[in-house]
């Protein structure tokens, strides 16, 4: 701590500031940060595929059949590197659990690829264990375009720009590589918990 | 693509504030001294965090105002009514307090310095500040329209200084006035006609940059990929809630 107060100033009533990542600040509404404009993803069109390290196709799905697969329900806390967090967000999606089951693979790492071009990296143990979505639905209601409908990657022990917007597959890596924000700074893994907001915290 | 890759570590640096500016009734702009400040692209922004006497501390970030230039670093904030942080830095900070700050953050929202590319601002309400920094870092070198979406007059953020750059600069200002207009001009919000004949066509291939409220930017940035514009070079930066 660099011991610096900022006088005059008490801050806000710490209300569930127990369940707050350190940094972070209670939001009720629902921010929205894009680097561009809302692409457009029609379901008759979408597909998510999950490429191998050695470049091939390992499982690939349309709206329709990743509609068939098992649906999840999920209430979690969300954490945006802007510094709001909401928490007990209702979520249904596909466990990545479901989505990676029998995809055989050496792979450390995945970049996620999104509609639009936007990209981000993860270790894959990040994706398995019940940890990870595709999500479609966000409090009862299809999940609207700007916040990354038709569907989203949903990581949320993770800074909320690892949740991909737009997803349209996984690229599985043996070796770790920057997605767009990564590269332009912001922190490989990115636990709000450590606050790993950029690359060195 | 300009890209600014943030080398090392961002540590948090101890600015000095230096001087204030009444912007609107609202809004302030804070003037900082800030010694061993890397330097920035016009665009990008720092994270700042209070801390009071019990430890508690609050974070948020806020967009540079001013053009690189060596220590001296200015931010303008919008104080939110309910907000945590803004009212402390738009009533309460005097000059000699000290703040915590690190930056540069954000390397896609930038204007690049070597790029010949006319430039196309977006703005609605304090979105103008990135865009302000990018009209000061410019100073001339390429031709600039600005599309600038207020409530009212009253809450238009550097006018004085934005006529001044338009007279001596290839500054072209659009004002849209959201609430309230001045004698003579109407009340209207974005659309397919103000982009047509205040932006730049598609083939002239602008640097475009859009800040402001989510449902300003999402509207805006639809209406240029309409135009014609293409959709990897429209920049966008929003803020505030959607409730939805």
């Amino acid at each position: 701590m660099s011991g610096i107060i900022s006088r005059g100033f008490s801050g806000r009533r710490r209300d569930g500031g127990q369940k707050l990542p350190p940094g972070q600040y209670l939001e009720r509404g629902f921010p929205v940060l894009s680097a561009g404009p809302t692409p457009p993803v029609r379901t008759a069109t979408w597909q998510f595929t999950v490429t191998t390290e050695a470049g091939d196709t390992a499982a690939r799905w349309n709206w329709q059949q990743f509609m068939a697969l098992p649906q999840e329900t999920i209430t979690v806390d969300i954490h945006c590197v802007t510094k709001w967090s909401k928490l007990g967000t209702h979520w249904r999606g596909v466990s990545l659990d479901t989505l990676l089951d029998g995809v055989e693979t050496n792979a450390g790492y995945v970049m996620a690829r999104s509609y639009g071009g936007y990209t981000t990296n993860l270790p894959l143990p990040d994706l398995r264990g019940g940890q990870a979505w595709v999500a479609y639905e966000y409090e009862g209601q299809p999940l609207h375009a700007e916040h990354g409908g038709p569907a989203r990657l949903l990581v949320p022990h993770l800074y909320f720009w690892k949740s991909a917007k737009w997803v349209t597959g996984l690229d599985l890596m043996t070796h770790d590589k920057r997605g767009f924000w990564e590269e332009l700074g912001y922190n490989d893994y990115g636990d709000p918990w450590r606050e790993q907001r950029y690359q060195g915290d | 693509m300009a890209r600014a890759a943030v080398p090392g570590r961002l540590n948090w640096l101890v600015a000095t504030l230096t001087a204030t500016r009444d912007e609107t009734p609202t809004a302030r702009t804070l003037v900082f001294d800030v010694p061993g400040w890397p330097g920035h692209l016009a665009g990008q922004h720092v994270d700042v965090k209070l801390t009071a006497e019990d430890g508690y501390s609050a974070e948020r970030s806020y967009s540079i105002a001013s053009a690189p230039d060596g220590a001296h670093l200015e931010l303008t904030v919008q104080s939110i009514a309910d907000g945590e942080v803004s009212p402390y830095l738009t009533e309460v900070i005097e000059p000699g307090d000290p703040l915590e700050l690190r930056g540069p953050i954000g390397g896609w929202f930038v204007w690049n310095p070597s790029s010949p590319a006319p430039v196309l601002l977006v703005a609605g309400g304090s979105g103008v500040v990135p865009l302000m920094a990018m009209i000061r870092a410019i100073e001339g070198k390429v031709p600039i329209r600005l599309i600038y979406s207020v409530r009212s007059p009253a809450d238009a953020l550097y006018a004085p200084e934005l006529s001044e750059r338009a007279r001596v600069s290839p500054l072209t200002l659009t004002y849209l006035y959201t609430r309230r207009a001045p004698e003579g001009m109407p009340v209207g919000r974005i659309n397919a006609g103000v982009v047509e004949a205040a932006g730049w066509p598609a083939d002239a291939k602008p640097a475009i940059f859009v800040c402001g409220p989510t449902g300003f930017v999402e509207a805006a940035a639809q209406l240029l990929v309409a135009a014609g514009h293409d959709p990897g070079i429209v920049k966008t930066e929003r803020f505030g809630p959607t409730g939805t």
